[in-house]
């Protein structure tokens, strides 16, 4: 058995961890946490994103879906309608045109809602910068939660960036609008 | 192959003595030049007739060339199905100039002629419904003109105050970068960065 001199890396015991919540259980018959825990944790598991493809990028946010990356996993599930949905994936170029389209469906989300931009063109106009006709990030049209980079970004980046993006729910929620 | 194209070229340009202004073949692909005045009835000709039956307009677009007096190029591309040949016909017009719409001719040019009205501002004469069809609603210029700057007037913006999207004039955190590609094999025409140095050293 070699021996570890560095910092710990082992991590909690997950046995235990189990072992204890199962006595609780066992015990009283109920658990206890917070209620902001709770929706939190509910929040998380439950991202129904809405399929805001434009362009190249919407290609590989349905790889994500599909069954190898397989991002329904995680609770999430794609939502046609933006009145159910509390994700938006801006997957792809972000045009002038396209822009008020954009923040009227965004503003249709009901709260808490979270915007995942993807790609380098939804990041800040990528390859499209100094174009005529395309906005320079679609920040400058709904505040982004999660930039996924990447042109297109693969599914693996996508969907690192939905578990980034559940990482911030976790340590910033709160129930307050 | 080009000997066909050429026999075809010599044919219409006999048959259309009055609209065309020459026939070439190049890269065996045949091209007609012609007047945009007598353009239906010559597109038509290209349509109806036993040896060309034209039967399918495959593309319509059109080139700036700033410096000539004749601006722009319109540029139709045909093929046929029947006699398995395509053809290019181009017609030179002027800034003030307007070119017949061939819809009726061609149902499909209907929004190619949009397209290009779009992106040059050239006029279609007989157009059913000649407006924009690509660029943004109340957009200003033609983009594809060599004098339409990449950037554009106008950028969009949230407003926090307004709760909308507002339009500014553009105003790039970036200096523009040039990408000058042009290679010392083609006539640069100026000193490329570095050369100096050798022609000091002698």
């Amino acid at each position: 058995m070699g021996v570890m001199t560095g910092a710990n890396t082992a991590g909690g015991d997950k046995e235990v961890a189990t072992q204890a919540l199962n006595q609780e259980l066992q015990d009283k018959g109920f658990l206890l946490t917070s209620t902001e825990d709770m929706i939190n944790w509910a929040r998380t598991g439950s991202l129904h994103w809405m399929t805001f493809g434009l362009a190249c990028c919407a290609v590989e946010m349905m790889h994500t879906a599909m069954p190898r990356y397989d991002m329904e996993r995680f609770g999430t599930a794609p939502r046609a309608s933006p009145r159910q949905s509390d994700l938006m994936i801006v997957a792809g170029t972000l045009t002038n045109k396209m822009a008020p389209a954009l923040r009227k469906v965004y503003d249709q989300m009901p709260e808490p809602r979270y915007v995942l931009s993807m790609g380098s063109c939804a990041n800040g106009g990528g390859y499209y910068h100094y174009s005529y006709s395309v906005v320079r990030g679609c920040d400058r049209i709904v505040p982004v939660d999660v930039y996924v980079p990447g042109c297109p970004p693969s599914a693996e980046a996508l969907l690192y960036g939905l578990l980034q993006l559940q990482r911030k729910i976790r340590r910033t929620g709160t129930i307050a609008r | 192959m080009s000997d066909a194209l050429q026999e075809l070229g010599a044919y219409i340009e006999a048959k259309q003595s009055d609209a065309v202004l020459s026939t070439s073949v190049a890269n065996g692909e045949l091209t007609v030049e012609v007047t945009p005045t007598a353009l239906v009835s010559f597109v038509e000709f290209l349509k109806v007739d036993a040896t060309c039956r034209f039967s399918t307009m495959v593309d319509l677009t059109a080139v700036d060339y700033p410096t000539r007096e004749k601006r722009y190029d319109v540029v139709y591309h045909f093929l046929s199905m029947y006699q398995n040949h395509r053809i290019r016909v181009r017609a030179g017009v002027r800034d003030d100039e307007m070119v017949p719409s061939i819809v009726d001719v061609y149902p499909a040019s209907n929004w190619f002629e949009r397209e290009v009205f779009d992106m040059f501002g050239i006029m279609f004469k007989g157009h059913p419904d000649l407006r924009r069809i690509l660029t943004d609603y109340g957009f200003r210029g033609h983009p594809l003109r060599k004098d339409f700057p990449t950037t554009g007037y106008t950028e969009v913006r949230y407003d926090e105050a307004q709760k909308r999207v507002v339009y500014e004039p553009v105003s790039l955190v970036q200096e523009y970068r040039q990408f000058d590609f042009m290679s010392p094999w083609e006539g640069a025409e100026y000193i490329l960065p570095g050369d100096e140095k050798s022609e000091a050293k002698g």
